[in-house]
């Protein structure tokens, strides 16, 4: 198979990326409960809120779209419906930004840390 | 917007342009030339090594790199486009800065940290991790192809004729002169600076066009008391249409035109995170918690910038009025050079015709790397000859890509000229949701996602995306049409995503359910575990 080459050091047929460290059984690792622990929080996290954010975003291009009354609502001044929707909508990818960021240094990082460094048998990893 | 917003820059290359002085246009234009030309040189001192030209070396830091993502994110489309968008059409076009913004939440949540991980150059390094290795890469390359080269011809035109607009070049002469200038910057930028010297230049860019918008955003509402009600009021006033604050003025005439607002909307919020030049952008940076620090940067840059285009967009609705943005050469892209006239008189449009240039230049540099590096590391080294090549040879190929895409997106600049080039925008971002963004997603986390359907996923996608671009309103059947004298529309809405997006995720499952053979279930193993753990990512490179 066409392989690239690799910056340094032969590569493993069929895996292009593939560093000259010995491969780690992934098998084996993909098997263990820390690594569906890790997936678990993983997908827990960004899966609702993606389903969260699409939908928050679809409803109000469907609003801007066929509900041109509502969003023309005046709220205050001339600041009307539409207008506070849209800031509204920064507001929300702020506040799931910040809050992905949070969560992933929180509660991924350490899992996936320690994962690595127990396959990459470097014993400062290992964290108590 | 995007369809609107562009097509104007054709009409501007026949007017006359008087506004400011093309000599401080120039002036500023060749200052930021050569200080991005002397940081360009000294960066590319350590380029050797392919994950060098490619990557940086990946020693960017996450700030640097989201810093450079905004600059290769916020086209002249972004800019001058939204702006106008919105002192004309009001509310419709700030639509299309939520789209743009709420679109990077998708690639945070699901794919920078990941692919990071599990790549090396490209695009096709993840697609292609798992899955049968030649024809799925081959499959990734060709669409990382079509959309930068749909992304460049629309920014090569757009440049030609917004420059010309800025320094006073009106004929088709001067203008194809001007392209020529403006690719061959680019080249060079590229070809002695990589994606080191690209990165450099997205990010002074970026600091240049987000300090320059902030600037008269603050000055603009500065005007009004700070009060946005008011700015809304004067924009109501001078426009004498309260609409302007209401959604529908432009995408509400019609049912088409909402089914076209709603497909538009699709193809926006996943495009981004399918367009191959922003995942490259992952790659330059040591760790996955960098490529999440660098999204993050990103998206508030990015919002900042989005929210200034909203004051702008009114101010220049309110300070200058549509009937004058219309009517000056560049029509509804002038609304923000005006504005910057109106403020702050031939300096302060000096200023944003270079950060406009610098725009142009830096977008470009980022697309053609991206294509190159696509070419030589896919299409080269994997396919032609066979995984039996050396990194230096193949960042040979890499460079002499870039002169053949340089040369070829020229040519193509200079034939779009006085053409409706805003469809190769949107066709870029529909390709992108329809071609790679179902492939990336099944592949990183569907395990049974299978190469056939990978294949049927990325061909489908492409290529329904282009079949229906070709048969529908862009390119005939109407004034702003590609080919106005023709009419073949089959298919109303201008934007196809609506119909391509989800036929490329049905054909992925499709696919793969239909697929007799197995994967090989140790590298989807080795993916999953490198994905999320980081185990064996691509290191940065020591000097």
């Amino acid at each position: 198979m066409g392989n690239p080459p690799p910056d340094s050091g032969p590569e493993q047929e069929g895996s292009p990326v593939a560093t000259d460290r010995p491969a780690a059984d992934f098998q084996q690792t993909q098997a263990t409960d820390e690594f569906k622990e890790l997936r678990r929080t993983h997908r827990s996290f960004v899966f609702p809120m993606a389903v969260v954010f699409l939908l928050w975003y679809f409803a109000y291009v469907l609003l801007a779209a066929y509900a041109h009354d509502f969003m023309s609502t005046k709220v205050v001044g001339n600041i009307n419906v539409g207008l506070v929707l849209g800031l509204l909508q920064f507001v929300s990818t702020f506040a799931i930004t910040a809050a992905y960021v949070r969560f992933a240094n929180k509660k991924l990082d350490p899992k996936a840390t320690a994962i690595r460094h127990e396959l990459e048998g470097d014993p400062e990893g290992v964290r108590p | 917007m995007i369809h609107a917003s562009l097509a104007p820059f054709a009409a501007a290359a026949t007017e006359s342009t008087k506004v400011g002085n093309p000599w401080i246009n120039i002036a500023i234009f060749g200052a930021f030339v050569a200080v991005t030309l002397v940081i360009v040189l000294r960066a590319s001192k350590n380029n050797k090594t392919a994950a060098d030209y490619y990557a940086g070396g990946r020693s960017f830091s996450g700030t640097q790199n989201g810093t450079a993502i905004a600059g290769d994110y916020l086209s002249a489309a972004s800019f001058l486009g939204i702006v106008g968008a919105i002192a004309i059409n009001g509310y419709d076009g700030f639509l299309y800065s939520i789209g743009f913004l709420v679109a990077w939440l998708v690639a945070l949540l699901l794919v920078a940290e990941l692919l990071r991980n599990t790549g090396k150059f490209t695009m096709a390094d993840v697609l292609s991790f798992r899955l049968k290795q030649r024809p799925v890469r081959i499959a990734a390359a060709i669409s990382t192809l079509a959309v930068c080269l749909f992304y460049l011809l629309a920014q090569m035109a757009g440049a030609g004729a917004l420059v010309s607009l800025l320094l006073g070049i009106d004929d088709r002469l001067g203008q194809s002169l001007v392209i020529t200038i403006v690719g061959g910057l680019m080249i060079l930028y590229v070809l002695v600076g990589g994606m080191k010297g690209t990165t450099w230049v997205q990010i002074i860019k970026a600091c240049l066009l987000i300090a320059g918008t902030f600037v008269m955003t603050v000055w603009v509402l500065a005007i009004y008391g700070f009060n946005l009600s008011e700015l809304l009021g004067a924009a109501v006033e001078t426009a004498g249409d309260p609409n302007i604050l209401n959604p529908g003025l432009q995408y509400g005439v019609s049912e088409t035109a909402k089914l076209d607002f709603l497909s538009l909307g699709l193809a926006l919020v996943l495009g981004t995170a399918g367009l191959p030049h922003v995942l490259m952008r992952f790659y330059t940076v040591p760790t996955a918690k960098e490529a999440r620090k660098s999204v993050v940067w990103a998206i508030w840059l990015i919002g900042a910038f989005y929210l200034f285009t909203l004051v702008l967009g009114y101010g220049a609705g309110a300070l200058i009025g549509a009937d004058r943005i219309l009517a000056a050469p560049g029509g509804v892209n002038s609304a923000a050079p005006l504005l910057a006239y109106e403020l702050g008189g031939s300096l302060l449009l000096g200023l944003i015709a270079a950060v406009a240039f610098a725009t142009i230049l830096a977008v470009v540099a980022g697309l053609t790397i991206t294509a190159a590096a696509s070419f030589a590391h896919d299409v080269y080294a994997s396919v032609i000859a066979k995984g039996r090549t050396t990194p230096e040879k193949e960042v040979k190929v890499a460079r002499r890509t870039v002169l053949v895409i340089g040369v070829l997106s020229i040519l193509g600049g200079i034939g779009a000229q006085g053409q409706n080039v805003a469809f190769l925008v949107a066709l870029a971002f529909a390709v992108a949701a329809s071609a790679n963004l179902p492939t990336i997603l099944y592949s990183l986390f569907w395990k049974r996602f299978s190469t056939q359907g990978a294949l049927w996923s990325m061909y489908g996608g492409l290529g329904s995306a282009l079949i229906l671009i070709v048969f529908s309103p862009v390119m005939s059947g109407g004034e702003t049409a590609m080919i106005p004298s023709a009419d073949f529309v089959l298919f109303p809405l201008k934007n196809p995503g609506i119909v391509s997006i989800p036929l490329a995720f049905f054909l992925g499952w499709l696919g793969t359910m239909l697929d007799k053979g197995r994967e090989d279930r140790a590298t989807q193993a080795e993916m999953e575990v490198r994905s999320l753990t980081g185990v064996g990512a691509e290191k940065a490179v020591q000097h």
